[in-house]
This record gives structure tokens, C-alpha cells and sequence, in this order.
């Protein structure tokens, strides 16, 4: 369980390691706290996410898990993008509503990235991964924290070395894209040295 | 047709979805560790982009407004399946390689987003061909990225030895960074700069606002 934690926040990072949520990453890292509010809501998501998904793969789409019905042979697998999908969308409609009911001000704080997260592939792109990994639904919700505290993490440094960035005197060619782009990839082999550290 | 045929070409370099508009960068960088993944998934992805927009654009006036994301979503989910089932089918090892990232196709943002801003509005004519010129454009970046990430990080290209590398008695000694994802981000990087450097006019001009923030608002 541990193993499975520390690999996705670190050696195995979605944003920068699996290039997943990459244009959120980019887009929405000009300041430190709308990152750290978005980050919050991933980690949200992914950990409700991962493990609902992992229920319905288990339950529903598997091969033999019609058996109970009497239908062993059917295989539903090929539904599980549609599925996931579905499953996310509804789920992002809940908490949002949840949120707005019951947390009003942190409705106000993470709003308006709530709807971003549905077609944000770091939340399609752990399910699979859990799906791909055959987790089962206690490792699916530590892979979904550990993968939503990995991503949050990213883009929270990358934001603070962002704002900095802002006041260098760069060539006007790197402004913007380019040099994101470039502190991303500093950012990647940063952490893909704990690739080397072991567990 | 010249109108026509700039909704092909803007997107290549000026309006390039990748480099300018920052919409399906995450697969462009996990998918070009090779030149046959990084082709791979320019056809399924091109592939995927027009059929969605046809089929969105056809059913433009009947989706309503509320649902309209919904029904783009699953659209676009079931073209990606029948790719992915064919991939599994005729390309198995290449579909193996590229793992995840073919089911990603339906949340990458270039295809939600040209259904969008374009598909939504637009008869079946011209949005097949913004589709076809946005998938070329995002094509030639990743086959640009892949060619260089293969030709440095393995001395091949198509898996066919063009720099001897040193273990087989040649002079050239393979980067094993430019296979990790560090070179990915840095290459596209550096291929943004010098984008920026030659066509001055898409450089940006104050630190504030990138494109991006205006594609996510």
C-alpha cells in the first residue's frame, strides 16, 4: 500500500512523468493559489474517482461478472471508456453540488475548476492506469490520492517558479510557452530522480 | 476553393493547435518516445478529430444546448473505442505501446475543443476540413518531436539503424535522456522558441496572458 502511495506521488507522477493534465498544468499556473485550489480539487476527485471506477470495472464490466445472471461469457470491457467517463462526469456534478450545499466557501475557492476536471486526463488517465494495473478497491483509492497529491504537488512548485519567472529578462520568443515548457522539463527531472530512491 | 484550403494550412504552423493554441499537448509528449508511436497516434488521433466533428456537425441543430458537452463527450468516446478495438486488432504491439494514451483521445482537448468552437457552428464542409487541418498540424509536431526523441535517444528511425551507435562499432552514443519525459517537455520547448523566434508575430508580447488562458476561459 505504501509502495503504491509513494510511487504515484513520485516516481510515477501523472503530470510529469505520464505528461497527464498537462494543459491545465500550463494554463492554470500563473499564480501559486488558484494552483494550490485546483490541486485540491484534483486530489477530490482522483480520490473518489480511482475507487468508484474500480468498483464498476469489478462489478459490471469484467469478463464473468454477468455470471450471477447467467450470462459467464459476456465481456463488457470495451465499455469502460464510455463508463469511466460517465462515472466522472457525474461524480464532478455531485461534489460540486455537495460543495455548494454544505462547504459554500470552498464552492467559491475551487468552482470554477470543477467543470475543468471532467476533461482533464489526469482523472481518465488514473482510472485507466487502475483499470491497466488490475488494482483492487482499497489500492485504486491510495493510488487515486497518491496520484491527485502527486499532480497537486506538481503544479503547486511549478506555479511558485512561475510567478518568479514573470520578472526575468528572457528573449521574447521563450516568453510564455516556451519557457513553461522548459521549467516543466527541469520540474520532470527533478522528480524522476526518485525513480532511483528504493522503497 | 482558397477559403477552403486555409482551413488546412492555417493550423500547420500559425494557428497550430500544439504550439500555439496549447490544446493536446499531454499526448504529444507521452506518445513520441519513437517515430512509430508518435505516426500511430496522429492517424488515430486525425482519424478520430474528423469523424467527430462530421458526425457533431451533422447533429449541430438537434443537441441541445444544455447537454451539448455530454453528447460531444460520448460521441467522441465511441469513435475512440472503434480505434482502439481496430488498433488492438491490426496493431497490437504498437497499441500496447501507446497504453493509455489511445483512450485518452477522448479527453484530449484538441478534439473537444475544435467540436466547440467550430464543429457546433459550422456545416459538415468546412468543419471536416478544419478537423483534417488541425490534425495535420498536431501530426506534424508529434512526428517532428518522435523523429528527433528515436533519432537521438536510439540512432534509428522506424527502428532502422541510421547512426551506428558505439555498441555495434559506430561513433554514435544514443542519449538515453531524450527516451525519458524530461526531453519531451524540453524538445517541444525549444521547438516553441524557435517557432516564436522566426514567426515574430507569435511571440508573446507582455508575461500576463498566455493563449492558453484564453482557450481554458
Amino acid at each position: 500500500m505504501t509502495d503504491i502511495l509513494i510511487a504515484a506521488i513520485f516516481q510515477e507522477n501523472l503530470a510529469l512523468a505520464y505528461f497527464l493534465g498537462i494543459c491545465t498544468f500550463l494554463a492554470i499556473s500563473e499564480r501559486v493559489e488558484t494552483a494550490f485550489g485546483l490541486g485540491l480539487a484534483i486530489i477530490a476527485v482522483q480520490t473518489i474517482t480511482v475507487p468508484v471506477n474500480a468498483l464498476v470495472l469489478n462489478g459490471v464490466l469484467v469478463e464473468g461478472a454477468w455470471r450471477w445472471a447467467g450470462l459467464p461469457e459476456v465481456d463488457l470491457g470495451y465499455l469502460r471508456l464510455v463508463a469511466f467517463i460517465g462515472v466522472i462526469a457525474a461524480i464532478v456534478q455531485v461534489l460540486e453540488m455537495t460543495l455548494d450545499r454544505f462547504f459554500p466557501r470552498l464552492y467559491v475557492a475551487l468552482g470554477s475548476f470543477l467543470p475543468l476536471i471532467t476533461v482533464n486526463c489526469a482523472v481518465l488517465g488514473g482510472s485507466l492506469f487502475m483499470a491497466e494495473r488490475q488494482y483492487s478497491v482499497s489500492e485504486a483509492a491510495v493510488y487515486g490520492f497518491g496520484s491527485g497529491l502527486g499532480w497537486a504537488l506538481a503544479i503547486v512548485s511549478f506555479a511558485a517558479i512561475r510567478e518568479r519567472l514573470r520578472y526575468s529578462d528572457m528573449p521574447a520568443g521563450m516568453r510564455g510557452l516556451a519557457s513553461a515548457f522548459l521549467v516543466t522539463g527541469l520540474l520532470s527531472l527533478g522528480f524522476s530522480a526518485f525513480a532511483r530512491v528504493p522503497l | 476553393m482558397p477559403k477552403g484550403l486555409s482551413r488546412i494550412t492555417a493550423p500547420l504552423i500559425g494557428q497550430n493547435p500544439i504550439t500555439r493554441q496549447i490544446l493536446g499537448v499531454c499526448s504529444a509528449l507521452a506518445v513520441t518516445t519513437g517515430l512509430d508511436t508518435a505516426l500511430m497516434m496522429s492517424a488515430a488521433l486525425t482519424s478520430v478529430l474528423c469523424l467527430s466533428s462530421a458526425i457533431i456537425s451533422l447533429l449541430r441543430n438537434h443537441i441541445p444546448h444544455v447537454i451539448r458537452l455530454i453528447v460531444q463527450i460520448t460521441i467522441i468516446a465511441s469513435l475512440v473505442i472503434v480505434i482502439d478495438e481496430l488498433m488492438q486488432a491490426f496493431a497490437f504491439e504498437l497499441s500496447r505501446a501507446l497504453s493509455v494514451f489511445v483512450g485518452l483521445i477522448v479527453t484530449n482537448c484538441l478534439v473537444l475543443g475544435r467540436a466547440e468552437a467550430f464543429a457546433m457552428r459550422n456545416p459538415v464542409g468546412p468543419s471536416i476540413l478544419d478537423a483534417l487541418g488541425n490534425g495535420l498540424g498536431y501530426s506534424l509536431i508529434l512526428i517532428l518531436v518522435g523523429s528527433i526523441r528515436e533519432l537521438l535517444g536510439q540512432g534509428s528511425l522506424l527502428g532502422v539503424v541510421v547512426l551506428v551507435p558505439v555498441a555495434d562499432g559506430g561513433w554514435f552514443e544514443p542519449l538515453g535522456l531524450m527516451q525519458l519525459a524530461p526531453a519531451a517537455f524540453i524538445i517541444i520547448g525549444l521547438l516553441v522558441w524557435a517557432i516564436r523566434s522566426y514567426w515574430t508575430d507569435q511571440a508573446e508580447t507582455t508575461a500576463q496572458a498566455t493563449p492558453g488562458e484564453q482557450v481554458a476561459r
